[in-house]
C-alpha cells in the first residue's frame, strides 16, 4: 500500500510579463510505501522544489493527482525558514500548537539533532549548520507521517554536511517516517534513500528509477568515509551532478 | 556561531573606542546648555520680560503653576486625551493598514480615501467634529484620531506588504493555527512599523490635542495656553509648553526606547 502517491502530469508556470509560460515538470510519477525514503535527484533548476511544493499542497495549480498519507506533514525547506525573532525552543513550540507534552518533546528533538542546549538561543544567532539542524528538529518534533526534505544540507561545508547526513540517516531509521528527499547530490541520495528517481534537466521528466541495495550499516560507512575524506582532502569542485539526459 | 565568535560578539568594544564614545555623549547636554544660554542672552538683550521672558521667569511660572495645582490638573487632562486619541488612532490605523497591505482590492479602494484624509487640514476635522458631534470629549478625541489614522495606516501598510511569504508557507505546512501565526509571524514583523507609527504619532497627536483644547475644551494645556495668550502672559505659555514637551520626552525615554530595545533583542 502506497503511503504517498504522486502523479504530476504537467506543472507549468504561467507567462508573467516578458517571461514566457514555462513547463517545469512532466509525467513525474512515483509512490512511496510507509516508512520508505524516496529521493528525487536532478540538476539545479529541474523543478525539485516545485515538486515538493506540489506534494506539500502549497501550490494547487497543476495537472495530476497527489495523495498524501493521513497525519501530519513536515517540511525541511531549502532554507531553514526559522522565526528569527523567536528562540529555538519557541520555534519548535510554534509547530506544536499547545500539545500537552510539548516541552518534553522539544527537549527530546533538540537532543536528537545534538543541540541539547540551544533552546533559549534566538534563531537569528544560529550558524547555518545549527539552523539546519533546528529545522530538522522542528520537522521531527511533530511526529510527521510524511517528511519532505529539500536539499537539507546544501551550502554547508562538506565535512559538516556529511556529519549531518549521518545524523539524518539515524533519525530516519529511528522514526520510520515516509520521506521524500530532493537533492542534486548523488551520494546523498544513495546514502539516504531506498529508491531514487532521476529527473532530467528542466523541464523535469523521469529518466530512471532505481533501488539502492545498501544495508543500514553500509550507508553509515559511506557517510563516515565521505566525512573523513572531505575533512582530509582539500576542497574539490562541486561533486558530480546528474547530467542532462 | 562558534563559542569564540559568540564571545567576540558580546565582548565590550576596545578601550579607545569607549573613550571616544564618552566624549561624544557630552555633546547633547552641551547643546542643551548652549540653547539655554542663547535664550537667556537674547532675553537679556531684548529686555522685554513680558513678551520675551528668559529661562528663569519661565521656570518661575512652572513652579507657580505647579504649587497652585494647576499644572498637574491640566497636564493630566491633556495626557488623557492624548492617550485616548493615540490608542484609537493606532488601533484603527493598524487595522486599516494591515487590511490594505494584504488585500489588493481594499488597497485600490482605500487609496483615494487615504489621500483625502492625509490632506485634510487638522483644523477642518476639529471644527467639523465639534459641529457634528458637539462640544464634547468624544468629539475632541475622535477629531485628533482622524488626523493621525491615515499616517498610521500608511506606515503599517508598508509593513504588511513586506511580510515574508516563505514563513507563511512554513506555518501552513505545519498547520499552525491562525492566532499563533498572527502572534509569532505577523506581529513581530510589523513591530518596527508600529513603533515608527507610534513615535511619529505621539509627536503629532499631542500638538493637535492642544488645538482641540484651545477650540472647545474647558481644561488642558491647550486651554491654559489660550487663557495665558489672552493675557499676553508669554511666560505661562512657555511654562505649559515646556512642561508637556518634558512629559512627551519622558514617554520616549521610559516607554518607546525600552520597548524598542526589547523588541530588537533578537537581532544580532
Ligand atoms: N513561481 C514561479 N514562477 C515562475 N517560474 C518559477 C517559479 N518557481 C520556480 N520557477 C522556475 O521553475 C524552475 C524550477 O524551479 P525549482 O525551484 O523547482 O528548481 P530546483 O530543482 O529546486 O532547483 P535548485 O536545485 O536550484 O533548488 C526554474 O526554472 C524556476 O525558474
Ligand atoms: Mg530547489
Amino acid at each position: 500500500m502506497a503511503a504517498l502517491s504522486v502523479n504530476v502530469v504537467r506543472k507549468r508556470f504561467p507567462a508573467l510579463g516578458a517571461a514566457p509560460e514555462k513547463l517545469v515538470l512532466e509525467n513525474v510519477r512515483f509512490a512511496a510505501s510507509e516508512g520508505e525514503t524516496v529521493a528525487v535527484l536532478g540538476p539545479s533548476g529541474c523543478g525539485k522544489t516545485t515538486l515538493l511544493n506540489l506534494v506539500a499542497g502549497l501550490d494547487p495549480e497543476f495537472e495530476g493527482r497527489i495523495e498524501r498519507p493521513p497525519g501530519r506533514l513536515a517540511f525541511v525547506f531549502q532554507e531553514p525558514r526559522l522565526l528569527p525573532w523567536r528562540t529555538v525552543e519557541d520555534n519548535l513550540r510554534f509547530v506544536l500548537a499547545g500539545e500537552a507534552d510539548a516541552k518534553a518533546r522539544i527537549d527530546a528533538a533538540l537532543a536528537e539533532v545534538e543541540l541539547p542546549d540551544a533552546g533559549p538561543v534566538y534563531a537569528s544567532r544560529l550558524s547555518l549548520g545549527m539552523a539546519r539542524r533546528v529545522a530538522l528538529a522542528r520537522a521531527l518534533v511533530v511526529r510527521p507521517s510524511l517528511l519532505l526534505l529539500d536539499e537539507p544540507f546544501v551550502s554547508l561545508d562538506q565535512p559538516t554536511a556529511w556529519r549531518l547526513r549521518l545524523l539524518l540517516l539515524d533519525l530516519l531509521a529511528r522514526h520510520a517516517v515516509t520521506t521524500l528527499l530532493v537533492t542534486h547530490e548523488p551520494r546523498e541520495a544513495v546514502m539516504l534513500a531506498d529508491r531514487i528517481l532521476l529527473l532530467t534537466a528542466a523541464p523535469g521528466r523521469p529518466r530512471a528509477e532505481l533501488r539502492v541495495p545498501l544495508s543500514p550499516e553500509e550507508r553509515r560507512d559511506l557517510a563516515r568515509i565521505e566525512a573523513v575524506a572531505r575533512r582530509l582532502l582539500p576542497d574539490r569542485p562541486e561533486p558530480l551532478a546528474v547530467e542532462a539526459a | 556561531m562558534s563559542a569564540t565568535e559568540l564571545a567576540a560578539a558580546v565582548a565590550p568594544a576596545r578601550p579607545e573606542r569607549v573613550r571616544r564614545f564618552e566624549a561624544r555623549r557630552l555633546r547633547a547636554p552641551l547643546s542643551v546648555l548652549l540653547l539655554l544660554g542663547l535664550w537667556a542672552g537674547t532675553a537679556w538683550l531684548l529686555a522685554a520680560p513680558r513678551l520675551f521672558p528668559g529661562p528663569a521667569s519661565v521656570l518661575e511660572a512652572v513652579v507657580r503653576e505647579l504649587v497652585a495645582g494647576e499644572l498637574l490638573f491640566h497636564l493630566g487632562w491633556t495626557l488623557l486625551r492624548v492617550a485616548a486619541a493615540f490608542a484609537l488612532a493606532m488601533l484603527v490605523g493598524a487595522a486599516i493598514g494591515i487590511a490594505m497591505g494584504r488585500v489588493a482590492v481594499l488597497d485600490d479602494l482605500g487609496r483615494p480615501w487615504l489621500l483625502f484624509f492625509l490632506n485634510l487640514p487638522a483644523l477642518v476635522t476639529i471644527v467639523l467634529c465639534y459641529v457634528w458631534i458637539g462640544l464634547v470629549e468624544a468629539a475632541a478625541v475622535i477629531a485628533v484620531a482622524i488626523n493621525k489614522i491615515p499616517n498610521v495606516a500608511v506606515t503599517v501598510r508598508e509593513g504588511a506588504r513586506a511580510l515574508d511569504k516563505s514563513l507563511f508557507e512554513m506555518a501552513r505546512v505545519f498547520a499552525v493555527p491562525r492566532l499563533a501565526v498572527l502572534e509569532h509571524v505577523v506581529l513581530p514583523q510589523l513591530a518596527p512599523y508600529f513603533l515608527a507609527a507610534a513615535r511619529s504619532g505621539l509627536a503629532l497627536v499631542w500638538k493637535i490635542v492642544l488645538v482641540v483644547e484651545l477650540l472647545g475644551r474647558p481644561n488642558g494645556v491647550g486651554f491654559q495656553i489660550h487663557s495665558a495668550f489672552q493675557l499676553f502672559d508669554v511666560a505661562t505659555v512657555l511654562a505649559y509648553a515646556l512642561a508637556f514637551m518634558g512629559v512627551v520626552q519622558l514617554v520616549e525615554w521610559l516607554g518607546f526606547q525600552p520597548l524598542q530595545r526589547r523588541l530588537e533583542r533578537w537581532r544580532r
